[in-house]
């Protein structure tokens, strides 16, 4: 099992969020967890890197069978989890190979491997790049300061590629795309899935589930999954709402 | 609650030991005596000596400064020591004959001097506590007819020079630090770089407070001919003690018709402990004249040390067509002050002047701009851009933008920006979450923030800045 969640309780400013929610997770999988807006999607994500904001107040995770509230955000990192932001923060003055390359560097370190100078990892980049088809002045850019949404959404998706993560958790990296940004971060996304790794795709709509094919659908709700199913439920959703499912749901 | 960004602890200051050797030094206190053994130890002309009890009658007369944004103890200045130098040979001739200890320090420092380690393309002038001990390419420079060398011996050697340009940027009376500075300085360095001659190597000088008691008052003198350019920095390091010393040094800067001399200065004095004990008082003057067509004089500062700072590296642009730069990265963490920032003074048409300041501030520190662009009746199409940034780390800090702006032409342009941001946690996330530590978060940040001022540094002193800036504020968030 890559992550195991049990029973998390999880909140902010001494407010309860996450309400008692159970997740397991196999390499190789693609799990899409939908949900309404505010039923908690985005602070699971958070809570899953280990923002300082956020409190587990029960409950555990276990990610490759070790303790993950034990670990630091950045340990968590190089341990192969990675976030995709909902909002990609701005850093002025930092441009993104540069940034890019710190990260990838920390995480070879890490890894006991070799460290690249800013030529090597330039190669790299621009392989990388292609996947996203970003051009090379993304790159020298400061990271993400004046990107469109877009933009920074497939920005995200390089980092992706560049860190190779065993865990991405994808918050919303679907929502504010059109259509063509849309194929090109899915497509990113599939030529990056393999046996060893295991994605959370996070998503409002049941559109991104069209171009990534989940092994399975857990609906959010209220800081619980209240429904879990296949791909097919995602359809269902769709057409009939999730006060539909809500409603359905507690009779169970 | 957030756990949020609060300050924590700072790394030691890893350039805070003493050099164990003998001092020579003089009785603590100050009178015309006091100054006349210093001449004479220096084995001074007759006109240095007038010089400098001209300027210590001036300072007399003179009372303290008190505009600047910040208090500090009244420094009682007859319990300081005038006068502090290795005791060995009086001259150095040769390496050899410099202490050894005094050679270890300064390759603690990272400023090896020895022939063979000293660094390939950049001569450096040693000065620990009042005398310079070493400078290395000394020969090889002159035969292109640079000066460099330790203006004790530039006034014994090329009097004339010297008395031409000494004082003549920083009269003797220009403050109350510069006029103290002129009656009682000690060494510092001497460049003159020759009409049509572009110094082939960067010059250093690298400035050791090594006393407790003892005050630093550099002078230095900067001259370039017509056509001419050089770039110099200067760097400077001190023990840790936990009483305050006083370092008032004075720069005089001279450019003449098309010169160019850029001067980069990356300060770490020590800065006292978390609760303000100790530390250095930086008061400087620092002045560059841009007197002949088309000159140029570039202040580049990063000033990371010093309990507190304050000083304003200024350029007369007194040349058609002359211009002016300042780029400054300020960083104060703890309970460090700095009131520091620039003065343009357009005069000639055409003149030019950019401002750049960048501060940061964490802790409980204080940090002011203080900037003056004025503009005189004479100086058509003057043109200044101002930008200054300030950046806070955590909620108990202090950023403060005093710009004045006076112009008496209405074909002056003059353009002012500023900012205030503080390091996000969301930013901070963000880097923490592709795998970087919190601390390189912050570095990644603030270098970021830099930018601008670092690119205008030398090479090794932009990486050396880097890393400062990191060191300075390890530990601050958490
Ligand atoms: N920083 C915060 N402070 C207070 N409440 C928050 C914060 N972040 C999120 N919330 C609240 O937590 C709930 C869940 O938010 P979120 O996890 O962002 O939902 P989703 O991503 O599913 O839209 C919402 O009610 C939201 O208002
Ligand atoms: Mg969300």
């Amino acid at each position: 099992m890559l992550l195991e969640i049990r029973n998390l309780h999880a909140g902010i400013d001494g407010r309860e969020i996450i309400k008692g929610l159970n997740l397991s997770v196999e390499k190789g999988q693609i799990h899409a967890i939908m949900g309404p807006n505010g039923s908690g999607k985005s602070t699971l994500a958070k809570v899953l890197a280990g923002h300082p904001n956020y409190e587990v107040t029960e409950g555990e995770i276990l990610y490759e069978g070790k303790n993950l509230l034990e670990m630091e955000p950045d340990e968590r990192a190089r341990e192969g989890i990675f976030m995709a932001f909902q909002y990609p923060v701005e850093i002025p003055g930092v441009s993104n190979s540069q940034f890019l390359r710190l990260a990838y560097n920390e995480k070879m370190k890490h890894l006991g491997r070799e460290e690249l100078d800013p030529i090597e990892f330039n190669e790299l980049l621009k392989e990388k790049a292609k996947l996203v088809q970003m051009t090379s002045d993304f790159l020298k850019r400061s990271v993400n300061e004046g990107f469109s949404g877009g933009e920074k959404k497939r920005n995200e998706i390089l980092q992706m590629a560049i860190l190779e993560p065993k865990l991405a958790i994808l918050d919303e990296t679907d929502s504010g795309l059109d259509i063509d940004a849309l194929r090109i971060v899915a497509e990113g996304v599939n030529k990056l899935r393999n046996s060893e790794n295991a994605i959370i795709l996070i998503t409002h709509y049941q559109r991104l589930l069209n171009y990534i094919q989940p092994d399975f659908v857990h609906i959010l709700a209220d800081g619980k999954i209240i429904k879990s199913g296949t791909k097919e439920l995602a359809i269902e959703l769709e057409e009939k709402g999730y006060d539909w499912i809500k409603a359905n749901s507690a009779h169970c | 609650m957030a756990k949020g960004i609060e300050i924590l602890t700072k790394r030691e200051y890893k350039y805070g030991f003493v050099t164990p050797i003998e001092t020579e030094t003089i009785p603590k206190g100050l009178n015309e005596d006091t100054i006349r053994l210093i001449s004479k130890k220096k084995d001074e002309p007759e006109w240095m000596l007038e010089f400098r009890l001209k300027a210590y009658r001036h300072w007399l007369k003179m009372k303290e400064p008190k505009w600047g944004n910040f208090k500090y103890p009244k420094i009682d200045f007859q319990d300081i020591t005038y006068y502090a130098a290795p005791k060995s040979k009086p001259k150095y001739n040769s390496l050899e004959e410099v202490d050894p200890e005094i050679l270890r320090t300064f390759e603690k420092l990272g400023i090896p001097l020895s022939e063979q380690k000293m660094l390939a393309n950049v001569a450096v002038d040693a000065v620990f506590d009042s005398v310079s001990v070493a400078t290395t390419f000394k020969e090889k420079l002159k035969k292109i007819g640079v000066i460099f060398m330790p203006i004790s011996e530039a006034i014994r050697e090329y009097p004339e020079l010297v008395r031409q340009y000494l004082g003549s940027v920083v009269p003797i009376n220009d403050n109350f630090y510069a006029a103290l500075n002129s009656a009682v300085f000690s060494d510092g360095s001497f460049v003159y770089v020759p009409k049509g001659v572009r110094c082939p190597m960067e010059l250093s000088t690298y400035f050791r407070i090594n006393t407790q008691e003892s005050g630093q008052f550099e002078r230095t003198l900067i001259i370039a001919e017509e056509g001419s350019y050089v770039a110099y920095n200067e760097g400077c390091t001190a023990p840790q003690f936990d009483t305050n010393q006083l370092h008032a040094a004075v720069v005089e800067l001279i450019a003449l018709d098309n010169a160019e001399i850029k001067y980069s200065t990356v300060q770490n004095w020590y800065a006292g402990d978390e609760n303000g004990v100790g530390g250095i008082y930086n008061f400087v003057t620092k002045r560059g004249a841009c007197r002949g067509k088309n000159s140029k004089i570039s202040w580049t500062q990063v000033e990371t040390g010093s309990a507190i700072t304050w000083k304003y590296p200024s350029v007369i642009l007194q040349g058609e067509g002359s211009i002016g730069e300042f780029y400054s990265v300020a960083l104060t963490n703890h309970a460090q002050i700095a009131d520091t920032g620039t003065k343009m003074i357009h005069i000639g048409k055409n003149t030019k002047s950019t401002i750049v300041s960048k501060g940061i501030s964490a802790g409980r520190a204080n940090n002011t701009y203080r900037g003056l662009v004025k503009v005189l009746p004479k100086a058509e199409n003057a043109r200044n851009y101002t930008q200054c940034d300030s950046l806070l780390i955590g909620d108990k800090c202090k950023a403060n933008t005093f710009p004045y702006i006076e112009v008496m032409n209405n074909t002056a342009k003059v353009e002012h920006e500023a900012t205030t941001s503080r390091i996000s946690e969301e930013q901070l996330f963000y880097l923490q979450q592709r795998g970087i530590s919190q601390e390189d978060a912050v570095s990644l940040i603030i270098n970021g923030f830099c930018k601008e001022v670092f690119r205008e540094l030398p090479m090794e002193y932009a990486v050396e800045a880097q890393k400062l800036l990191g060191l300075k504020l390890e530990g601050t968030v958490g």
